[in-house]
Protein backbone atom coordinates (compact mmCIF):
# COMPACT_ATOMS: atom_id res chain seq x y z
CA UNK A 1 0.00 0.00 0.00
CA UNK A 2 2.90 2.43 1.03
CA UNK A 3 5.16 1.38 -1.87
CA UNK A 4 2.05 2.22 -4.73
CA UNK A 5 1.16 5.30 -2.43
CA UNK A 6 4.77 6.67 -2.95
CA UNK A 7 4.60 5.25 -6.86
CA UNK A 8 1.22 7.45 -7.35
CA UNK A 9 2.51 10.33 -5.48
CA UNK A 10 5.74 10.61 -7.28
CA UNK A 11 3.96 10.16 -10.71
CA UNK A 12 1.76 13.22 -10.03
CA UNK A 13 4.56 15.15 -8.61
CA UNK A 14 6.51 14.65 -11.74
CA UNK A 15 3.60 15.98 -13.85
CA UNK A 16 3.13 18.63 -11.91
CA UNK A 17 7.44 19.30 -12.20
CA UNK A 18 6.92 18.93 -16.04
CA UNK A 19 3.51 21.15 -16.53
CA UNK A 20 4.01 23.63 -13.57
CA UNK A 21 0.41 24.16 -13.94
CA UNK A 22 0.38 24.46 -9.94
CA UNK A 23 3.17 26.47 -9.73
CA UNK A 24 2.02 28.85 -12.58
CA UNK A 25 -1.48 29.14 -12.14
CA UNK A 26 -2.79 28.31 -9.14
CA UNK A 27 -0.17 30.13 -6.86
CA UNK A 28 -0.73 33.08 -8.65
CA UNK A 29 -4.53 32.76 -8.53
CA UNK A 30 -3.76 32.38 -5.10
CA UNK A 31 -2.16 36.22 -4.55
CA UNK A 32 -4.64 37.35 -6.27
CA UNK A 33 -7.34 36.35 -4.23
CA UNK A 34 -5.22 37.77 -1.74
CA UNK A 35 -5.13 40.95 -3.18
CA UNK A 36 -9.17 40.95 -3.93
CA UNK A 37 -10.00 40.53 -0.24
CA UNK A 38 -7.64 43.33 0.64
CA UNK A 39 -9.37 45.39 -2.30
CA UNK A 40 -12.64 44.25 -0.45
CA UNK A 41 -11.44 44.83 2.65
CA UNK A 42 -9.59 48.55 2.06
CA UNK A 43 -6.74 50.11 2.93
CA UNK A 44 -6.87 49.84 6.60
CA UNK A 45 -4.22 47.54 7.42
CA UNK A 46 -5.69 47.18 10.77
CA UNK A 47 -8.62 45.05 9.54
CA UNK A 48 -6.49 43.28 7.43
CA UNK A 49 -4.70 41.91 9.80
CA UNK A 50 -7.54 41.06 11.67
CA UNK A 51 -9.18 39.60 8.86
CA UNK A 52 -5.88 37.88 7.70
CA UNK A 53 -6.49 34.42 9.33
CA UNK A 54 -9.84 33.79 7.63
CA UNK A 55 -8.83 35.33 4.34
CA UNK A 56 -5.63 32.81 4.24
CA UNK A 57 -8.30 29.71 5.04
CA UNK A 58 -9.97 31.14 2.24
CA UNK A 59 -7.71 31.38 -0.44
CA UNK A 60 -6.35 27.94 0.65
CA UNK A 61 -9.95 26.18 -0.04
CA UNK A 62 -9.95 28.13 -3.27
CA UNK A 63 -6.91 26.89 -4.13
CA UNK A 64 -7.46 23.21 -2.59
CA UNK A 65 -10.43 22.99 -5.30
CA UNK A 66 -8.47 23.85 -8.32
CA UNK A 67 -5.35 21.73 -7.13
CA UNK A 68 -8.25 18.74 -6.99
CA UNK A 69 -9.82 19.53 -10.51
CA UNK A 70 -6.12 19.11 -12.01
CA UNK A 71 -5.21 16.10 -9.87
CA UNK A 72 -8.64 14.56 -11.19
CA UNK A 73 -8.07 15.42 -14.60
CA UNK A 74 -4.51 14.34 -14.70
CA UNK A 75 -6.41 10.73 -14.96
CA UNK A 76 -9.27 11.74 -17.44
CA UNK A 77 -7.11 12.00 -20.61
CA UNK A 78 -6.15 8.50 -22.85
CA UNK A 79 -8.02 6.51 -19.98
CA UNK A 80 -5.15 6.98 -17.42
CA UNK A 81 -7.97 6.22 -14.74
CA UNK A 82 -8.92 2.82 -16.07
CA UNK A 83 -4.95 2.21 -16.84
CA UNK A 84 -4.34 3.06 -13.19
CA UNK A 85 -6.95 0.59 -11.70
CA UNK A 86 -5.74 -2.22 -14.48
CA UNK A 87 -2.46 -1.67 -13.19
CA UNK A 88 -3.17 -3.64 -10.13
CA UNK A 89 -2.58 -0.94 -7.78
CA UNK A 90 -4.16 -1.24 -4.20
CA UNK A 91 -6.94 1.19 -4.21
CA UNK A 92 -5.95 2.58 -0.66
CA UNK A 93 -2.78 3.04 -2.31
CA UNK A 94 -3.63 5.07 -4.93
CA UNK A 95 -5.57 7.37 -2.68
CA UNK A 96 -2.41 7.53 -0.46
CA UNK A 97 -1.10 8.76 -3.32
CA UNK A 98 -3.06 11.24 -4.71
CA UNK A 99 -3.68 12.86 -1.39
CA UNK A 100 0.07 13.26 -1.19
CA UNK A 101 0.21 14.49 -4.63
CA UNK A 102 -2.17 17.02 -3.75
CA UNK A 103 -1.28 17.82 -0.07
CA UNK A 104 2.58 18.55 -1.15
CA UNK A 105 1.29 20.92 -3.79
CA UNK A 106 -1.36 22.38 -0.84
CA UNK A 107 1.77 23.11 1.25
CA UNK A 108 3.78 24.73 -0.97
CA UNK A 109 1.04 27.13 -1.83
CA UNK A 110 0.18 27.80 1.88
CA UNK A 111 3.51 28.67 2.49
CA UNK A 112 3.79 31.35 -0.62
CA UNK A 113 -0.25 32.08 1.27
CA UNK A 114 1.21 32.61 4.65
CA UNK A 115 4.20 34.53 3.46
CA UNK A 116 1.72 37.07 1.61
CA UNK A 117 -0.64 37.46 4.45
CA UNK A 118 2.34 38.81 6.68
CA UNK A 119 3.17 40.76 3.77
CA UNK A 120 0.26 42.14 2.48
CA UNK A 121 -1.85 42.42 5.60
CA UNK A 122 0.63 43.07 8.10
CA UNK A 123 -0.31 39.86 10.00
CA UNK A 124 2.18 39.17 13.28
CA UNK A 125 2.18 35.37 14.09
CA UNK A 126 3.80 35.65 17.38
CA UNK A 127 3.54 31.36 17.93
CA UNK A 128 4.84 29.94 14.73
CA UNK A 129 4.99 26.30 15.36
CA UNK A 130 0.78 26.32 15.73
CA UNK A 131 0.25 27.73 12.06
CA UNK A 132 2.67 25.05 10.61
CA UNK A 133 1.02 22.14 12.80
CA UNK A 134 -1.95 23.43 12.17
CA UNK A 135 -1.85 23.87 8.31
CA UNK A 136 0.04 20.71 7.84
CA UNK A 137 -2.74 18.60 9.77
CA UNK A 138 -5.56 21.11 7.55
CA UNK A 139 -3.69 20.29 4.43
CA UNK A 140 -4.27 16.51 5.23
CA UNK A 141 -7.82 16.97 5.67
CA UNK A 142 -8.37 18.85 2.68
CA UNK A 143 -6.22 16.54 0.33
CA UNK A 144 -8.52 13.58 2.09
CA UNK A 145 -11.79 15.04 0.91
CA UNK A 146 -10.93 16.68 -2.11
CA UNK A 147 -9.70 13.45 -3.46
CA UNK A 148 -12.81 11.06 -2.16
CA UNK A 149 -14.73 14.16 -4.04
CA UNK A 150 -12.68 14.42 -7.27
CA UNK A 151 -12.69 10.39 -7.56
CA UNK A 152 -16.53 10.76 -7.01
CA UNK A 153 -17.17 13.55 -9.42
CA UNK A 154 -14.58 11.77 -12.33
CA UNK A 155 -16.37 10.89 -14.74
CA UNK A 156 -18.97 13.61 -14.42
CA UNK A 157 -19.15 15.93 -17.18
CA UNK A 158 -20.22 19.07 -15.00
CA UNK A 159 -17.37 18.13 -12.51
CA UNK A 160 -16.08 21.48 -12.54
CA UNK A 161 -19.47 22.95 -11.51
CA UNK A 162 -20.36 20.81 -8.74
CA UNK A 163 -17.15 20.01 -7.13
CA UNK A 164 -17.12 22.86 -5.25
CA UNK A 165 -20.37 23.02 -4.00
CA UNK A 166 -19.78 19.18 -2.80
CA UNK A 167 -16.45 19.76 -1.14
CA UNK A 168 -16.73 23.23 0.25
CA UNK A 169 -19.33 22.95 2.40
CA UNK A 170 -17.87 19.38 3.87
CA UNK A 171 -14.57 20.95 4.85
CA UNK A 172 -15.93 23.96 6.58
CA UNK A 173 -14.68 22.77 10.34
CA UNK A 174 -11.23 22.84 8.65
CA UNK A 175 -11.92 26.78 7.75
CA UNK A 176 -12.95 26.81 10.99
CA UNK A 177 -10.36 25.04 13.20
CA UNK A 178 -7.72 26.88 10.94
CA UNK A 179 -9.28 30.54 11.20
CA UNK A 180 -9.04 29.87 14.77
CA UNK A 181 -6.04 28.19 15.30
CA UNK A 182 -4.37 31.47 13.69
CA UNK A 183 -6.05 33.65 15.65
CA UNK A 184 -4.34 32.03 18.57
CA UNK A 185 -1.21 31.99 17.07
CA UNK A 186 -1.62 36.03 16.32
CA UNK A 187 -2.63 36.59 19.52
CA UNK A 188 0.39 34.72 21.48
CA UNK A 189 -0.01 33.90 25.24
CA UNK A 190 -0.99 29.97 26.08
CA UNK A 191 -2.28 28.55 22.96
CA UNK A 192 -5.35 26.94 24.68
CA UNK A 193 -7.70 27.37 22.69
CA UNK A 194 -5.27 26.30 19.44
CA UNK A 195 -4.64 23.25 21.06
CA UNK A 196 -8.91 22.41 21.38
CA UNK A 197 -8.76 22.74 17.48
CA UNK A 198 -5.88 20.87 16.65
CA UNK A 199 -7.49 18.29 18.13
CA UNK A 200 -10.40 19.19 16.11
CA UNK A 201 -8.36 18.78 12.82
CA UNK A 202 -6.92 15.58 13.69
CA UNK A 203 -10.42 14.04 13.90
CA UNK A 204 -11.18 15.23 11.01
CA UNK A 205 -8.11 13.93 9.20
CA UNK A 206 -8.30 10.28 10.81
CA UNK A 207 -11.83 10.44 9.56
CA UNK A 208 -11.60 11.37 6.37
CA UNK A 209 -8.24 9.42 5.58
CA UNK A 210 -9.79 5.92 7.22
CA UNK A 211 -12.89 6.35 5.06
CA UNK A 212 -10.82 6.88 2.09
CA UNK A 213 -8.55 3.91 2.77
CA UNK A 214 -11.45 1.83 3.28
CA UNK A 215 -14.17 3.17 -0.06
CA UNK A 216 -11.58 4.09 -1.89
CA UNK A 217 -11.55 1.04 -4.22
CA UNK A 218 -15.53 0.93 -4.12
CA UNK A 219 -15.86 4.66 -4.90
CA UNK A 220 -13.40 4.07 -8.71
CA UNK A 221 -16.23 2.07 -9.84
CA UNK A 222 -18.99 4.87 -9.40
CA UNK A 223 -16.80 6.72 -12.43
CA UNK B 1 -31.26 -0.28 -18.17
CA UNK B 2 -34.34 -0.85 -19.67
CA UNK B 3 -35.85 -1.89 -16.57
CA UNK B 4 -34.96 -2.41 -12.47
CA UNK B 5 -37.98 -3.98 -11.45
CA UNK B 6 -36.27 -6.66 -9.95
CA UNK B 7 -33.81 -4.82 -7.38
CA UNK B 8 -36.64 -1.93 -6.96
CA UNK B 9 -38.96 -4.28 -4.70
CA UNK B 10 -37.46 -5.38 -1.66
CA UNK B 11 -39.57 -6.92 1.07
CA UNK B 12 -40.66 -3.55 3.27
CA UNK B 13 -41.75 -1.36 0.25
CA UNK B 14 -45.17 0.02 -0.10
CA UNK B 15 -45.20 0.24 -3.69
CA UNK B 16 -45.30 -3.13 -5.45
CA UNK B 17 -43.69 -4.53 -8.24
CA UNK B 18 -44.63 -4.40 -12.11
CA UNK B 19 -47.97 -6.53 -12.04
CA UNK B 20 -49.06 -6.06 -16.04
CA UNK B 21 -52.33 -4.29 -14.83
CA UNK B 22 -54.60 -2.43 -16.51
CA UNK B 23 -55.33 1.17 -18.15
CA UNK B 24 -52.52 3.81 -16.49
CA UNK B 25 -52.90 7.73 -17.32
CA UNK B 26 -49.22 7.59 -18.38
CA UNK B 27 -49.75 5.27 -21.35
CA UNK B 28 -53.39 6.19 -21.47
CA UNK B 29 -52.94 9.76 -22.31
CA UNK B 30 -49.91 10.95 -23.92
CA UNK B 31 -50.01 14.69 -23.89
CA UNK B 32 -49.45 15.43 -27.12
CA UNK B 33 -50.89 12.61 -28.86
CA UNK B 34 -53.06 13.23 -31.86
CA UNK B 35 -55.33 9.81 -31.05
CA UNK B 36 -57.71 10.78 -28.26
CA UNK B 37 -60.08 7.71 -28.32
CA UNK B 38 -60.01 5.40 -25.53
CA UNK B 39 -59.89 2.28 -27.81
CA UNK B 40 -57.10 3.77 -30.19
CA UNK B 41 -54.87 4.92 -27.10
CA UNK B 42 -55.36 1.88 -25.83
CA UNK B 43 -54.11 0.27 -28.74
CA UNK B 44 -50.70 1.82 -28.39
CA UNK B 45 -49.48 -0.36 -25.37
CA UNK B 46 -48.76 -3.78 -26.31
CA UNK B 47 -45.71 -2.16 -28.94
CA UNK B 48 -42.99 -2.66 -26.70
CA UNK B 49 -43.60 -0.32 -24.02
CA UNK B 50 -43.52 -2.24 -19.82
CA UNK B 51 -46.30 -0.40 -18.04
CA UNK B 52 -45.91 1.84 -15.35
CA UNK B 53 -45.30 0.32 -11.53
CA UNK B 54 -49.09 0.35 -10.34
CA UNK B 55 -49.76 1.13 -6.82
CA UNK B 56 -50.92 -2.02 -5.01
CA UNK B 57 -54.00 -1.28 -3.13
CA UNK B 58 -52.90 -1.88 0.07
CA UNK B 59 -49.87 0.77 -0.27
CA UNK B 60 -52.53 3.22 -1.92
CA UNK B 61 -54.70 2.76 1.52
CA UNK B 62 -52.21 3.22 3.54
CA UNK B 63 -50.72 6.36 2.12
CA UNK B 64 -54.71 7.74 2.22
CA UNK B 65 -54.86 6.75 5.75
CA UNK B 66 -51.72 8.29 6.78
CA UNK B 67 -52.44 11.80 4.79
CA UNK B 68 -55.39 12.27 6.22
CA UNK B 69 -54.01 11.37 10.18
CA UNK B 70 -51.44 13.79 9.02
CA UNK B 71 -54.23 16.26 7.69
CA UNK B 72 -55.90 15.85 10.94
CA UNK B 73 -52.58 16.32 13.51
CA UNK B 74 -51.90 19.69 11.38
CA UNK B 75 -55.30 21.56 11.31
CA UNK B 76 -55.98 20.07 15.30
CA UNK B 77 -52.38 21.24 16.33
CA UNK B 78 -52.86 24.68 14.17
CA UNK B 79 -56.07 25.54 16.22
CA UNK B 80 -54.66 24.73 19.28
CA UNK B 81 -51.90 26.71 18.93
CA UNK B 82 -53.14 30.21 17.95
CA UNK B 83 -56.48 29.32 19.48
CA UNK B 84 -56.81 27.29 22.20
CA UNK B 85 -53.75 28.30 24.20
CA UNK B 86 -52.64 31.09 26.03
CA UNK B 87 -50.16 33.34 24.89
CA UNK B 88 -46.34 33.22 26.93
CA UNK B 89 -46.07 35.86 29.94
CA UNK B 90 -42.56 37.04 27.94
CA UNK B 91 -42.90 36.13 24.41
CA UNK B 92 -46.31 37.03 24.02
CA UNK B 93 -47.77 35.42 20.78
CA UNK B 94 -44.40 34.71 19.30
CA UNK B 95 -44.48 31.47 21.41
CA UNK B 96 -46.80 30.10 19.25
CA UNK B 97 -43.97 29.32 16.93
CA UNK B 98 -42.61 26.72 19.69
CA UNK B 99 -45.35 24.43 18.28
CA UNK B 100 -43.93 24.31 14.84
CA UNK B 101 -40.26 24.96 14.76
CA UNK B 102 -39.06 22.11 17.11
CA UNK B 103 -41.02 19.51 15.09
CA UNK B 104 -40.33 20.68 11.60
CA UNK B 105 -36.19 20.67 13.01
CA UNK B 106 -37.02 17.38 14.61
CA UNK B 107 -38.19 16.48 11.32
CA UNK B 108 -35.81 17.75 9.17
CA UNK B 109 -32.38 17.03 11.18
CA UNK B 110 -33.18 13.91 12.73
CA UNK B 111 -35.71 12.05 11.04
CA UNK B 112 -35.12 12.88 7.15
CA UNK B 113 -31.48 13.20 7.52
CA UNK B 114 -31.04 10.22 9.54
CA UNK B 115 -33.35 8.02 7.35
CA UNK B 116 -31.03 9.06 4.24
CA UNK B 117 -27.97 8.02 6.05
CA UNK B 118 -29.11 4.93 7.19
CA UNK B 119 -30.67 4.09 4.02
CA UNK B 120 -27.62 5.19 2.01
CA UNK B 121 -25.07 2.82 4.39
CA UNK B 122 -27.80 0.08 3.84
CA UNK B 123 -27.39 0.82 -0.11
CA UNK B 124 -23.77 0.65 -0.37
CA UNK B 125 -23.77 -2.26 1.72
CA UNK B 126 -23.21 -5.41 -0.29
CA UNK B 127 -25.69 -7.66 1.31
CA UNK B 128 -28.67 -4.94 1.23
CA UNK B 129 -28.00 -3.72 -1.88
CA UNK B 130 -31.47 -2.57 -3.62
CA UNK B 131 -32.38 0.73 -5.41
CA UNK B 132 -35.53 0.68 -2.66
CA UNK B 133 -32.93 2.10 -0.17
CA UNK B 134 -31.49 4.44 -3.07
CA UNK B 135 -34.85 5.44 -3.47
CA UNK B 136 -35.88 6.37 0.28
CA UNK B 137 -32.63 8.29 0.66
CA UNK B 138 -33.80 10.36 -2.48
CA UNK B 139 -37.23 11.07 -1.13
CA UNK B 140 -35.98 11.05 2.70
CA UNK B 141 -33.38 13.98 1.73
CA UNK B 142 -35.75 16.12 -1.08
CA UNK B 143 -38.38 16.39 1.83
CA UNK B 144 -36.14 16.75 4.31
CA UNK B 145 -34.29 19.73 2.58
CA UNK B 146 -37.84 21.36 2.54
CA UNK B 147 -38.43 21.19 5.96
CA UNK B 148 -35.16 22.23 6.37
CA UNK B 149 -36.17 25.28 5.28
CA UNK B 150 -38.68 25.69 6.89
CA UNK B 151 -36.97 24.89 10.02
CA UNK B 152 -34.63 28.12 8.90
CA UNK B 153 -37.47 30.82 7.84
CA UNK B 154 -39.59 29.91 11.07
CA UNK B 155 -36.54 30.16 13.24
CA UNK B 156 -36.49 33.63 11.44
CA UNK B 157 -39.29 34.95 12.14
CA UNK B 158 -39.39 33.93 15.76
CA UNK B 159 -35.18 35.85 15.63
CA UNK B 160 -36.06 38.51 14.43
CA UNK B 161 -38.50 39.96 16.94
CA UNK B 162 -36.63 38.00 20.06
CA UNK B 163 -32.65 38.64 18.97
CA UNK B 164 -33.21 41.65 16.68
CA UNK B 165 -31.61 39.88 13.38
CA UNK B 166 -33.32 37.68 11.13
CA UNK B 167 -30.07 35.64 11.03
CA UNK B 168 -27.60 35.21 14.10
CA UNK B 169 -24.70 32.98 13.56
CA UNK B 170 -25.25 30.65 16.20
CA UNK B 171 -24.16 27.64 16.61
CA UNK B 172 -27.24 25.72 15.41
CA UNK B 173 -28.57 28.08 12.80
CA UNK B 174 -25.15 27.53 11.28
CA UNK B 175 -25.06 23.77 11.44
CA UNK B 176 -28.35 23.69 10.21
CA UNK B 177 -27.58 25.94 7.25
CA UNK B 178 -24.32 23.57 6.76
CA UNK B 179 -26.46 20.91 6.43
CA UNK B 180 -29.00 22.41 4.23
CA UNK B 181 -25.89 23.00 1.49
CA UNK B 182 -24.67 19.86 2.12
CA UNK B 183 -27.67 17.95 1.06
CA UNK B 184 -28.85 20.57 -1.71
CA UNK B 185 -25.10 19.15 -3.13
CA UNK B 186 -26.90 15.73 -2.85
CA UNK B 187 -29.76 16.41 -4.65
CA UNK B 188 -27.57 17.95 -7.63
CA UNK B 189 -25.32 15.31 -7.72
CA UNK B 190 -29.07 13.04 -8.65
CA UNK B 191 -29.85 15.34 -10.83
CA UNK B 192 -26.71 14.49 -13.07
CA UNK B 193 -28.24 12.17 -15.53
CA UNK B 194 -26.22 8.68 -15.13
CA UNK B 195 -27.07 4.81 -14.73
CA UNK B 196 -29.71 4.00 -12.05
CA UNK B 197 -26.89 1.85 -10.24
CA UNK B 198 -24.42 4.32 -11.03
CA UNK B 199 -26.39 7.32 -9.69
CA UNK B 200 -27.23 5.27 -6.47
CA UNK B 201 -23.63 4.28 -5.61
CA UNK B 202 -22.35 8.06 -6.31
CA UNK B 203 -25.20 9.64 -4.38
CA UNK B 204 -24.88 7.21 -1.30
CA UNK B 205 -21.31 7.85 -0.87
CA UNK B 206 -22.05 11.47 -1.28
CA UNK B 207 -24.57 11.12 1.42
CA UNK B 208 -22.77 8.81 3.67
CA UNK B 209 -19.64 12.04 3.48
CA UNK B 210 -21.90 14.19 4.56
CA UNK B 211 -23.25 12.33 7.40
CA UNK B 212 -20.35 11.52 8.74
CA UNK B 213 -19.32 15.49 8.21
CA UNK B 214 -22.14 16.62 10.53
CA UNK B 215 -20.84 15.55 14.13
CA UNK B 216 -17.54 17.46 13.45
CA UNK B 217 -19.78 21.02 11.68
CA UNK B 218 -21.81 20.54 15.20
CA UNK B 219 -18.80 20.74 17.30
CA UNK B 220 -17.20 22.73 15.31
CA UNK B 221 -19.32 25.57 15.25
CA UNK B 222 -20.30 24.63 19.05
CA UNK B 223 -17.38 26.02 19.62
CA UNK B 224 -17.16 28.71 17.30
CA UNK B 225 -20.46 30.05 18.64
CA UNK B 226 -23.70 29.75 20.93
CA UNK B 227 -26.50 31.96 21.10
CA UNK B 228 -29.53 29.47 20.41
CA UNK B 229 -31.53 28.54 23.89
CA UNK B 230 -31.19 24.85 24.87
CA UNK B 231 -33.84 21.95 23.55
CA UNK B 232 -37.10 21.71 24.92
CA UNK B 233 -38.17 18.53 24.07
CA UNK B 234 -35.08 16.57 23.24
CA UNK B 235 -32.79 17.66 26.45
CA UNK B 236 -30.68 14.90 28.31
CA UNK B 237 -33.61 13.98 30.84
CA UNK B 238 -36.69 14.15 28.12
CA UNK B 239 -38.36 16.40 30.78
CA UNK B 240 -40.68 18.98 29.16
CA UNK B 241 -39.88 22.46 30.38
CA UNK B 242 -43.42 23.79 29.43
CA UNK B 243 -46.57 22.57 31.07
CA UNK B 244 -50.61 22.24 30.67
CA UNK B 245 -52.15 22.71 27.06
CA UNK B 246 -48.76 23.77 25.85
CA UNK B 247 -46.89 20.82 26.29
CA UNK B 248 -49.81 18.76 24.78
CA UNK B 249 -50.25 21.07 21.66
CA UNK B 250 -46.26 20.63 20.73
CA UNK B 251 -46.12 17.30 20.96
CA UNK B 252 -49.11 16.61 18.87
CA UNK B 253 -47.17 19.30 16.48
CA UNK B 254 -44.42 16.55 16.52
CA UNK B 255 -46.52 13.80 15.74
CA UNK B 256 -48.85 15.78 13.29
CA UNK B 257 -45.29 16.96 11.39
CA UNK B 258 -43.77 13.23 11.16
CA UNK B 259 -47.08 11.91 9.90
CA UNK B 260 -46.39 14.89 7.25
CA UNK B 261 -43.03 13.84 6.63
CA UNK B 262 -44.32 10.19 6.36
CA UNK B 263 -46.73 10.79 3.94
CA UNK B 264 -44.32 13.54 1.83
CA UNK B 265 -41.93 10.26 1.89
CA UNK B 266 -44.72 7.72 0.33
CA UNK B 267 -45.69 9.85 -2.15
CA UNK B 268 -42.15 11.06 -2.91
CA UNK B 269 -40.97 7.81 -3.06
CA UNK B 270 -44.01 6.50 -5.05
CA UNK B 271 -42.96 9.63 -7.81
CA UNK B 272 -39.21 7.96 -7.57
CA UNK B 273 -40.38 4.89 -8.75
CA UNK B 274 -42.23 6.47 -11.74
CA UNK B 275 -39.83 8.78 -12.50
CA UNK B 276 -37.17 5.93 -13.03
CA UNK B 277 -39.88 3.89 -14.79
CA UNK B 278 -40.08 6.63 -17.64
CA UNK B 279 -36.29 7.11 -17.82
CA UNK B 280 -36.11 3.80 -18.94
CA UNK B 281 -39.12 3.77 -21.57
CA UNK B 282 -39.28 7.66 -22.57
CA UNK B 283 -37.79 6.08 -25.88
CA UNK B 284 -40.29 3.30 -25.91
CA UNK B 285 -42.99 5.42 -25.69
CA UNK B 286 -42.28 8.11 -27.76
CA UNK B 287 -41.86 5.22 -30.69
CA UNK B 288 -44.99 3.55 -29.47
CA UNK B 289 -46.47 6.87 -30.33
CA UNK B 290 -45.07 7.85 -33.20
CA UNK B 291 -45.69 4.60 -34.78
CA UNK B 292 -49.23 4.99 -33.90
CA UNK B 293 -49.30 8.13 -36.19
CA UNK B 294 -49.59 5.72 -39.12
CA UNK B 295 -53.24 4.39 -38.06
CA UNK B 296 -54.56 8.06 -37.78
CA UNK B 297 -58.09 8.37 -39.05
CA UNK B 298 -56.85 10.32 -41.91
CA UNK B 299 -54.85 7.21 -43.30
CA UNK B 300 -51.32 8.74 -44.01
CA UNK B 301 -48.67 6.34 -43.93
CA UNK B 302 -45.64 6.60 -41.15
CA UNK B 303 -43.03 6.87 -43.33
CA UNK B 304 -44.73 10.26 -45.38
CA UNK B 305 -45.68 11.50 -41.88
CA UNK B 306 -41.84 11.08 -40.81
CA UNK B 307 -40.62 12.54 -43.97
CA UNK B 308 -42.51 15.35 -43.60
CA UNK B 309 -41.47 15.87 -39.76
Amino acid sequence: MWRDAALVAGKDLRIEGRSRVALSQVAPFGVVALALFAFALGPDRDVMAKGAPGLFWVAVLFCTVLAVQRSVSVESADGARDGLRLSGIDPSGLFLGKLAGVAAQLVVLEALLAAGVVLLYGARIEVPWLIVVSCLLGTIGLAATGTLYGALSAGLRVRETLLPFLLLPIVAPVLLAGTRIWQAAMAGGTPATGTQWLRLLVVFDVVYVAVGILLFGPIQETA
Amino acid sequence: MTTDSSTGAPPTTEVTAFPPTGAHPIVEAPPNSTVTSPPAAAALRPTGVTPPPAQSARSRTTERVIGALALVGTVATVWLGLWVTPPDAVQGDLVRLVYIHPGVAWVALYLAFGLAAVSSVLYLWPRTRALFWDRLAAAAVEVGVVFNVCTLVSGSIWGKPTWGVWWAWDARLTSTAVLLVLFLGYLALRRVPAEPEVRARRSAFVALFAAIDIPIVHFSVDWWNTLHQGATVLNPGLTLKIHGSMAWTLLLGFVALTLVFVWMLLVRYRVGVLEDWLASNELDLALAERQSEGTDPDGASPSSRVGVA
